[in-house]
């Protein structure tokens, strides 16, 4: 055992072994999203769901994922071959990159490094590259309006985004992951700065392209959007990267007004249950709204989107930043940073 | 811009994007073909193509006998079908001068109201799923489920039903059919209330479709709109209420009008039908009779199999309608029935024999769809998919 911890190869494969072990239950847990996503949507709308593959159709997620993977990968003429093939790569890896930074407990982080939350905004913002290079690459006006729509409807968003974390950092005087849940023992972010919470989770919706922003994939519109040239793997991976972004979304609204992996309140009935656990039954629950949201809601147009955006939640996030601000330097619990 | 010192003269225009809205489209409702031209998402002109699921109903029709015809209506607008057959039952009683017993035109006005409420369910719930609400159409199927049923029982089909002939209905409904129905027609205005908790106050739903493809009542009759179109711009008129047919001047019902004439109107108009189509339908269930339910003439509808085992008449009659059909006397109409889309007309012209001399059917979708370039110009490409899911355009009606 003493060789991980004292040789650089053991350093390595004990890293290799940590983003295993954070890897597979994510994988899976991104498999199990789109067969949770079928079964709440179906039984919203009074129906069945995937019943046939597997008891309760649990194997669902196998079998698609199977099927995806004996199709064929076309590439459409006059595409960008290189840059077709790279964008869902790029995609997928940026969703499963953010995941080395979260603390699933106290401690428990594949990189607990200082600048955790600018590293997950930076690599969420490199998400819309994926989208980009999709669109042009497929050599297919549908694709390219498609990932233009979707280019600038993550930048906007990512803007009023940035500043509701900025509000959070501001209350928990640290841009470390692991510190920002520590500082949230006695009240979660979301009791003060709830405004701010919905902002943030409805600019989840709109950065991960979920209904009813949708609009990337407008299904009634552009069909499919940005994706609509890909097919097989390639197509697979843009799907497993936006529900691999829905868990990030999901985990960093945990992180940031949730308490992470604490448990509700600090006593006994409360804390028998580990701190993974109820960091996933809260990344559960966040999910959950995601596709009851889908369930419920029309899509938005494409100009009333930006205008929530850029109109609504910019002013609103940032006017409630200056308030935290100024609330808590009036007050004195502006937390010392060392 | 350029580099030479002699100023260029050259113009440059920035041509607009053309976009292929379908046919091959999921918002498309059908065969649609729109070539859009785009300016950015902003529509400047929208040119619908129609064609492409033409199949010469007229045309065929002009070979078949009367009785032959009826099922090319239900393959019109295969989603109200039963109103179809209405209108062309209607115009040939009418150059026959029959009347149909009074049980025939109870079942007929009920399953047109039923008839109005599968196309209303269709249309408003994809319409809410063309906006991107996905749960409307699945707990609309659901219903329409329980509609199609009463379809099949009636009937033997479910959609391609031949059920209203000329000289009444095929046949008599089955026992406990009313019951049914009756049962139905209680719970359903529970339904309709849960799809307007979904719809009628949600922000974005509204944000989506008021003043969307708006139109002026004087601009919406210029454009020879009728129907829940033509209402939603604020113009009262039914056909159901204007000049009644079979037993719509027995039941009372109130007109849904709109004011706006936009998508939002269009949707609450349709909503308020449903609502008035089952009281329609329980004053059916209601005052209906026992007694024959088609014209007693064995020239024009067959007569009972236990019947024709019994009398030789019966089997020649059965025998000459099935092959010869019945010659109707020369002369034309042109009858309108008020179908879930609007006034769906038949123009019937006999000339004595047992076929139709000319059979010219007004598409109701056929005006609407003509108004697409109007309402939807300058406005935007997703609100183009919800102007095209407002008019409830079905292309089996339009292309013929």
């Amino acid at each position: 055992m003493n060789f991980l911890f004292h040789t650089i190869a053991g350093g390595i494969i004990l890293a290799f072994l940590k983003a295993l072990a954070l890897l597979v239950p994510l994988l899976i847990g991104v498999a199990y999203l789109t067969y949770a996503e079928r079964k709440v949507l179906a039984a919203m709308q009074l129906r069945k769901g995937p019943n046939v593959v597997g008891t309760f159709g649990l194997l669902q997620p196998f079998a698609d994922a199977i099927k995806l993977l004996m199709k064929e990968t076309i590439i459409p003429a006059g595409a960008n071959r290189l840059l077709f093939i790279l964008a869902p790569i790029l995609t997928f890896g940026l969703a499963i990159l953010a995941w080395a930074v979260i603390p699933v407990n106290n401690g428990w982080a594949n990189a607990n490094i200082n600048v955790g939350i600018l590293y997950l905004f930076a690599i969420s913002s490199l998400g819309v590259y994926g989208v980009i290079i999709a669109g042009w690459a497929s050599n297919s006006k549908y694709a390219f309006l498609g990932a233009l729509r979707s280019a600038a409807q993550m930048v906007s968003y990512e803007v009023a985004m940035g500043f509701v974390i900025v509000s959070v950092l501001l209350c928990a005087g640290s841009l470390n992951l692991n510190d920002i849940v520590l500082a949230q023992r006695n009240v979660w972010f979301f009791i003060p700065l709830f405004p701010m919470f919905v902002v943030f989770f409805i600019s989840a919706l709109a950065e991960t392209n979920r209904s009813p922003f949708d609009l990337p994939e407008g299904e009634s519109e552009i069909v499919a959007g940005f994706m609509v040239e890909y097919s097989s793997m390639p197509y697979a991976l843009f799907f497993m990267g936006e529900y691999a972004s829905m868990f990030l979304m999901s985990a960093l609204m945990t992180i940031l007004f949730l308490g992470g992996w604490l448990s509700p309140l600090p006593f006994a009935p409360f804390t028998w249950l580990p701190g993974p656990l109820w960091f996933l039954i809260k990344i559960l629950l966040c999910l959950f709204v995601f596709l009851w949201v889908r369930a419920t809601f029309p899509r938005y147009r494409y100009d009333q989107l930006m205008r929530l955006g850029w109109k609504v939640f910019l002013p609103l996030s940032l006017g409630w930043l200056v308030l935290t601000a100024g609330v808590l330097i009036a007050t004195g619990w502006l937390p010392h940073v060392s | 811009m350029s580099e030479t010192a002699v100023p260029s003269k050259r113009t440059v225009e920035i041509d607009h994007q053309s976009i292929n809205f379908g046919p091959q489209h999921p918002a498309a409702h059908g065969v649609l073909r729109l070539i859009l031209e785009m300016d950015g998402e902003v529509i400047e002109r929208a040119d619908p193509h129609i064609g492409l699921l033409h199949r010469g109903t007229e045309k065929l029709i002009e070979y078949k006998t009367y009785i032959q015809a009826v099922p090319y209506f239900d393959r019109l607008d295969y989603v109200s079908p039963m109103c179809e057959e209405h209108a062309f039952a209607l115009a040939t009683e009418k150059l026959l001068a029959i009347e149909v017993p009074e049980r025939g035109k109870w079942i007929r006005t009920l399953f047109a109201e039923i008839t109005r409420i599968l196309n209303h369910l269709l249309n408003v719930t994809t319409y809410a799923l063309d906006v991107g609400a996905i749960t409307p159409p699945l707990w609309g199927f659901e219903e329409r489920e329980k509609l199609l049923e009463f379809h099949e029982a009636a009937s033997g089909a479910r959609l391609h039903a031949n059920y209203f002939r000329p000289g009444g209905v095929a046949k008599d409904l089955p026992a406990g059919l009313a019951d049914r129905i009756g049962e139905w027609a209680e719970t359903f205005p529970k339904f309709v209330d849960d799809l307007e908790e979904l719809l009628t106050a949600n922000r974005i739903w509204k944000q989506r479709t008021v003043d969307i493809g708006a139109i002026g009542g004087a601009e919406a009759l210029a454009w020879g709109f009728s129907g829940p179109c033509l209402r939603a711009s604020g113009v009262p008129w039914d056909l159901r209420r204007a000049q009644p047919y079979d037993m719509y001047d027995q039941v009372e019902f109130a007109v849904a009008v709109g004011r706006n004439g936009d998508c939002y109107d269009r949707y609450l108009v349709r909503l308020g039908e449903m609502r008035e189509s089952v009281k329609i339908i329980k004053q059916c269930l209601e005052r209906m009779r026992p007694g024959p339910v088609k014209v007693q003439d064995q020239k024009i509808t067959p007569p009972t199999r236990a019947e024709m085992k019994r009398s030789m008449e019966a089997l020649i009659h059965h025998f000459k309608l099935y092959t010869e059909g019945f010659h109707v006397p020369a002369g034309a109409t042109y009858t309108v029935v008020e179908s879930p889309k609007g006034e769906f007309g038949v123009y019937l012209v006999a000339d004595g024999t047992n076929r139709p001399y000319r059979c010219k059917i007004r598409a109701t979708g056929f005006s609407h769809l003509q108004a697409i370039e109007v309402l939807a110009r300058r406005h935007m490409l997703a609100d183009a998919v919800a102007i095209i899911g407002s008019l409830d355009i079905v292309f089996g009606e339009i292309d013929r």
